[in-house]
């Protein structure tokens, strides 16, 4: 199982802002207890999902070489419950971005109402052996490509976004193993 | 260059923002750590918001002098010696050290830094 809280990425422009949408539906098994009778989405999970829409957007800016953390929310504001069948759409601009860390500022729509209004700030962790057995560089391939992300993004010079060198070469040595 | 007053206000709305206090408690003696409840990960977020207020440039060293804290020539049993004491003016002229310095274990050094110490580390930066 992978904990994934969006569905796609509608749109992605390196170093700068992302959009996914995450579509609520009653068949996922998390609202049939929150709460019994009155099914909302946790606004926790609203805000998984922007920080997993903003943490790529950062991740990508260093071609994934660094671990990124969320590491606080210093802003989250939240305005009414989600209910199944609702579309969200998260809005993430990159705020700062230097090598320790990162700031996004995102947004939760709901069609054109504004659900959610949050401040992120994103850690990179020492590359060290914790860290590396955190991150397996080969969950990062397959979720960008599972969102879209290269189908819509946009790189820093405004042409295709392609994978990260250092993600294909790992790619086609996992293809090499099995 | 913007003025003290001028640079207190930016500092004290980026403290605001950063450690969601209010504004009264944002006082020029205030300790970061220990009155505002700053933690580790908050200056992070600090430094971002300074460096962007003030069109500045912040290392992470700046702040905080592990170099001198982790030192065997200035600190010995876990308190920072009159050698180090010297040094650390130094190397953070803008912290005020003579509390600290009564009874400088290391340890507390993280709780010294005020809200005034910030604005003369601002004012150091020289922003625009």
């Amino acid at each position: 199982m992978r904990w994934i809280w969006i569905d796609r990425f509608l749109e992605f422009e390196s170093g700068k802002r992302a959009k996914a949408i995450k579509n609520v539906s009653l068949a996922e098994e998390h609202l049939h207890d929150h709460f019994p009778g009155f099914p909302v989405m946790p606004n926790s999970l609203i805000t998984e999902g922007i920080a997993q829409t903003g943490g790529l957007l950062v991740g990508e800016f260093h071609a994934f070489e660094k671990k990124v953390v969320l590491a606080k929310l210093p802003k989250a504001v939240f305005h009414f419950p989600v209910v199944p069948g609702d579309t969200l759409t998260y809005e993430t601009t990159i705020d700062y971005i230097k090598d320790d860390g990162a700031m996004v500022t995102a947004t939760a729509r709901v069609g054109d109402r504004l659900q959610a209004e949050l401040e992120v700030v994103f850690a990179h962790l020492a590359d060290d052996e914790r860290s590396k057995s955190l991150f397996e560089p080969k969950n990062f391939v397959f979720t960008m490509k599972l969102l879209g992300v290269f189908d819509v993004g946009r790189g820093a010079d405004g042409g295709r976004l392609t994978e990260p060198p250092g993600l294909l070469k790992l790619e086609q040595d996992l293809k090499a193993v099995r | 260059m913007p003025s003290q007053n001028e640079i207190f206000d930016k500092v004290r709305t980026v403290l605001t923002e950063a450690l969601g206090v209010d504004e009264e408690e944002v006082t020029p003696e205030a300790t970061l750590v220990g009155d505002l409840g700053a933690e580790s990960i908050d200056f992070l977020d600090i430094v971002f918001r300074l460096e962007k207020a003030f069109d500045i440039k912040i290392s992470r060293t700046d702040l905080f002098p592990e170099e001198v804290l982790t030192s065997a020539e200035y600190v010995q049993n876990g308190k920072v010696n009159a050698a180090g004491i010297v040094e650390l003016k130094k190397r953070v002229p803008f912290v005020n050290l003579d509390k600290f310095a009564t009874n400088p274990n290391v340890k507390d050094f993280g709780m010294v830094l005020s809200v005034q110490d910030m604005v003369r580390f601002v004012e150091m930066k020289n922003p625009k």
